[in-house]
């Protein structure tokens, strides 16, 4: 469904240049969920802009769906592929309210019964009715990340990007975001790809795993090997160690 | 221990709105001594709300209400906005949830992170670039002479997270609340930047609210945990007896977390007892 091969990213800073991604090569087939960990400032979200077509970026192929993803996309090409951000705080307008960021796309796509369509996607999230006329400002961290999974699903995209969709959720409503993903994949076939820092959540959801590091993918694993540490670098090691919570030094 | 550095009794915030009064905070009493105090709980259970009133951070239509809030010597509760500005910063600071939207996106990282040093600190420039180098560093960024010179919108969401946490620590603040703020960090990175809070509270006695979502964290790292439910606080346990918390919210809390050693079809969610609220 997804094809990477030697994607590079460089970006130009005041004469600069910032080299964010070195020849990053993966496959996601359809149905799959590919996860994708590693250091902060690695690549993982520049990966995911790039696949979206939001940064240019050179590659010997990019393809989502058997179509070249290189080039400018119309409309329905963008219907494909849906893209929940980081940063849920800067892609959220904050003169909108929750009913209009999300009657938006369907707006666009000339989709009918709005209403119902509005409703259930804030039901599916977890959030309440009440929250349906507040501007983001009005909400929490985690509240406001839900508005923009809301948005990302409710046109039911064959193929969603997922950068760290959890991270402002306690456990709770992480279980009901992650349960509801799971829910898509068996109804529908959903392709996604999931940058996190939690290997936990990765090794749960995900079916292979990218490992990157300074730009680079330095490993794939499986989820199952993972779980038992059965990978062959040793920041990948590091990673799985460092999760098992803070360790004083005893002094 | 010693006379605490925070009392909070019966703290209650509300916001009046288009759909009635949203009680974000409901009686809410504890105190903090030089310590790591941690604060979990459901998405919207008003956890960064108690941050914001403790830095007097509400604003209008926001209304704080408390019969004791003191901050050392100081109440709290008869700040002027001109006595908040004297606090924060130099005394207490606050981590945000959101780092990129807290700090300027039109003035570079290093530029923002000097003028606190020169601000706070009475740095002259040379100076409070030096110290913005080595901070940046301390918090482990690869390229501190490159991400000195970068916007908040260049840098990675975990970058952001180290640079409003490196704006943070450079005051050496006596009473910090920190707000998620290793949620974008690998977990090697973000073991190191509990390393430092944790060395600030240790070598330095300042007092730590550590607001987080990540159990494994905050039952490893802090002394004592507040567990939030609907703007009460419901629980408050030793953080390494997390595992044996009594309220049902905290153990359908605990049951929720995917493990890396556990492999479930289906994670548990929580079924949410009206009786909680009362
Ligand atoms: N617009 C930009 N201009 C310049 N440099 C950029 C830009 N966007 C990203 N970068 C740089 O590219 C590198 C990779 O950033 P990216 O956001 O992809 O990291 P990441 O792996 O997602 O990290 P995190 O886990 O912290 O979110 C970083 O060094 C960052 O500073
Ligand atoms: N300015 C505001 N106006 C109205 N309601 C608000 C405002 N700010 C916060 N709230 C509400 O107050 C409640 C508590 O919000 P708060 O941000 O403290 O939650 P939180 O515990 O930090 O959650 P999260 O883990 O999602 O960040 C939420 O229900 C939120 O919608
Ligand atoms: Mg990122
Ligand atoms: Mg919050």
């Amino acid at each position: 469904m997804i094809t990477v091969k030697d994607l590079s990213v460089t970006f130009q800073n005041s004469g600069r240049s910032i080299h964010a991604v070195r020849g990053v090569s993966f496959d996601v087939a359809p149905g799959e969920t590919f996860g994708i960990v590693g250091e902060s400032g690695s690549g993982k979200s520049t990966v995911l802009k790039a696949i979206a077509g939001i940064i240019a970026s050179s590659s010997s192929a990019l393809e989502v769906d058997g179509r070249s993803a290189a080039k400018r996309r119309s409309r329905e090409e963008r219907r494909l592929m849906q893209f929940v951000f980081q940063d849920p705080y800067a892609s959220l307008h904050p003169r909108q309210t929750v009913d209009d960021i999300l009657r938006e796309p369907l707006i666009i796509h000339g989709i009918a019964n709005l209403d119902e369509k509005v409703s259930a996607a804030i039901a599916d999230v977890g959030l309440s009715p009440q929250h349906r006329f507040r501007y983001p400002h009005q909400l929490s961290g985690g509240q406001r990340q839900r508005v923009a999974i809301a948005r990302a699903l409710i046109l039911r995209p064959p193929i969603l990007l997922l950068d760290e969709p959890t991270s402002a959720l306690d456990v709770s409503v992480q279980a009901e975001i992650l349960n509801l993903l799971s829910k898509l994949r068996r109804s529908y076939s959903l392709t996604s790809i999931l940058v996190s820092h939690d290997l936990g959540v990765v090794a749960h959801l995900c079916n292979r795993i990218a490992i990157m590091q300074l730009g680079r993918v330095v490993e794939v694993v499986r989820a199952g090997d993972l779980r038992v540490g059965a990978v062959s670098q040793a920041y990948t090691r590091e990673l799985i160690a460092a999760s098992r919570g803070f360790t004083r030094a005893v002094t | 221990m010693s006379a605490p550095l925070l009392t909070v009794e019966d703290l209650n915030v509300s916001f009046p709105g288009r759909g009635g009064i949203t009680r974000a905070v409901r009686n809410a009493s504890f105190t903090l001594g030089r310590e790591r105090l941690g604060i979990v709980g459901e998405s919207g259970s008003g956890k960064s709300t108690t941050g914001r009133a403790l830095l007097g951070l509400i604003s209008h239509p926001g209304v704080v209400t408390a019969k004791t809030m003191r901050f050392g010597s100081d109440d709290l509760l008869a700040c002027t906005e001109s006595d908040w500005q004297q606090l924060r910063g130099r005394r207490m600071s606050m981590v945000m949830q959101d780092p990129k939207y807290s700090l300027n996106p039109v003035r570079k990282i290093g530029q923002q992170i000097g003028e606190t040093c020169r601000l706070h600190l009475g740095s002259s420039r040379k100076d409070a670039e030096q110290r913005t180098l080595a901070m940046l560093e301390a918090v482990k960024i690869r390229n501190p002479d490159m991400v000195y010179h970068l916007y908040p919108h260049q840098l990675s969401g975990g970058m952001g997270q180290r640079a409003m946490i490196a704006m943070m620590l450079v005051a050496e603040p006596d009473f910090l609340i920190a707000d998620e703020p290793t949620s974008a960090l690998d977990v090697t990175v973000q073991n190191e930047v509990l390393r430092i809070l944790d060395d600030l509270v240790r070598d330095r006695g300042m007092g730590l609210i550590f607001i987080s979502h990540n159990l494994t964290i905050v039952s490893s790292f802090c002394d004592r945990v507040l567990i939030m439910y609907g703007g009460k606080i419901v629980e408050e346990c030793a953080a390494k007896d997390l595992h044996k918390a009594r309220h049902p919210y905290t153990r359908a809390l605990i049951a929720a977390a995917p493990s890396l050693d556990v492999q479930r079809a289906e994670l548990a969610t929580v079924t949410r007892d009206p009786e909680w609220l009362l």
